[in-house]
């Protein structure tokens, strides 16, 4: 039976647009357990629950967690390699000295 | 000032529902954040009725059951499906379905609270009493992580699951347990919030030292009383 209890990770922006400066929907991430390497949008957020789960597409593992709290925000992310978001320089190379 | 805030017991609590469909309806309709931030305001919670119960604080009453998860739903099948204790030593006490099933049952009515401010009143299970299956095993533990099928852990003090306060469930209802709700069998601790009693249980691990769980790491409380309101940590 298919799970379809979870949204895809371009729900995460709102939540996370309090912590960062940069939109992670456009971000690609590595999954610690698996190594999958993919856009953060395609994670899978199980919602209905006391936090936001993002688990990896490929082998469900959990990459990401995040907890609201009244007074703290809390994002645990021990399942995620790294994160990688696009960041052009304003000048892509100094010039020539 | 700990003591002092006593709630009412959570066993054997029968009442009625005096709600309008209307009202459930909108109560239920809420995700995480709309409850940790206060979005929802069920608007029955302001005015209580003198033949209500009173609920721990901060809740509001449901009558539907609400389906949490933090991951896909485990299939587990019966012949397959074991229950193991394991002690601080590493010895192992197995169950199977037909074990459990075979052991002394309970019945218990209690009510239940989740920490995402839904609590449901009178609900009504059948399993295997942990004093029933924690009999006879020679430990020295303190703390316990119950584990479950599909990798979920929480963390509990081991007098927590004595004293006919904590059971494994496999019945709802008077049905079999559904899966979205832990079945085969779920850990069942009524007087703490519920995901301390963790869906599709699997085992518990006694351990001499406390190790918090998969919402214990996330920011959530270690022990979890409703009635301290014990929702996070620092609370």
């Amino acid at each position: 039976m298919t799970d379809m209890s979870y949204l895809d990770g371009n729900m995460m922006d709102g939540p996370l647009r309090e912590l960062f400066a940069v939109d992670l929907s456009g971000a690609t991430g590595r999954c610690e357990n698996c190594g999958m390497v993919g856009p953060m949008g395609t994670m899978r957020v199980y919602s209905h629950a006391p936090g936001l789960i993002g688990r990896c597409p490929s082998c469900a593992q959990v990459m990401l967690r995040f907890v609201r709290s009244p007074n703290w925000a809390r994002l645990d992310l021990r399942g995620l390699t790294f994160l990688q978001v696009p960041m052009p320089l304003d000048q892509p190379h100094p010039g020539p000295m | 000032m700990a003591g002092a805030v006593a709630g009412p017991p959570s066993v054997k609590v029968k009442r009625k529902s005096s709600h309008r469909k209307g009202e459930r309806s909108r109560a239920d309709r809420h995700r995480w954040y709309d409850c940790l931030v206060g979005i929802v305001s069920p608007g029955f919670q302001g005015r209580p009725r003198s033949s209500e119960p009173a609920l721990p604080p901060g809740q509001y009453l449901t009558e539907d059951f609400p389906v949490l998860s933090a991951g896909p739903t485990p299939k587990v099948p019966l012949d397959s499906w074991e229950f193991v204790i394991t002690t601080e030593t590493g010895a192992e006490y197995r169950w199977s379905w037909s074990e459990l099933m075979a052991l002394p049952q309970e019945t218990p009515e209690v009510d239940i609270h989740c920490v995402t401010r839904w609590s449901k009143l009178g609900t009504t299970w059948q399993g295997v009493s942990l004093d029933t299956l924690l009999d006879g095993i020679d430990t020295n533990a303190a703390y316990v992580t119950a584990h479950s099928y599909g990798g979920y852990t929480t963390n509990l003090p081991l007098d927590d699951l004595r004293g006919g306060r904590a059971w494994v469930a496999h019945t709802f209802e008077g049905g079999d347990l559904p899966a979205e709700h832990g079945g085969p069998a779920r850990l069942l601790v009524p007087h703490l919030y519920f995901w301390k009693s963790a869906k599709w249980v699997r085992g518990l691990r006694l351990m001499t030292a406390d190790r918090p769980g998969f919402w214990e790491a996330a920011g959530y409380h270690d022990y979890g009383d409703p009635w301290r309101e014990q929702r996070y940590q620092g609370d």
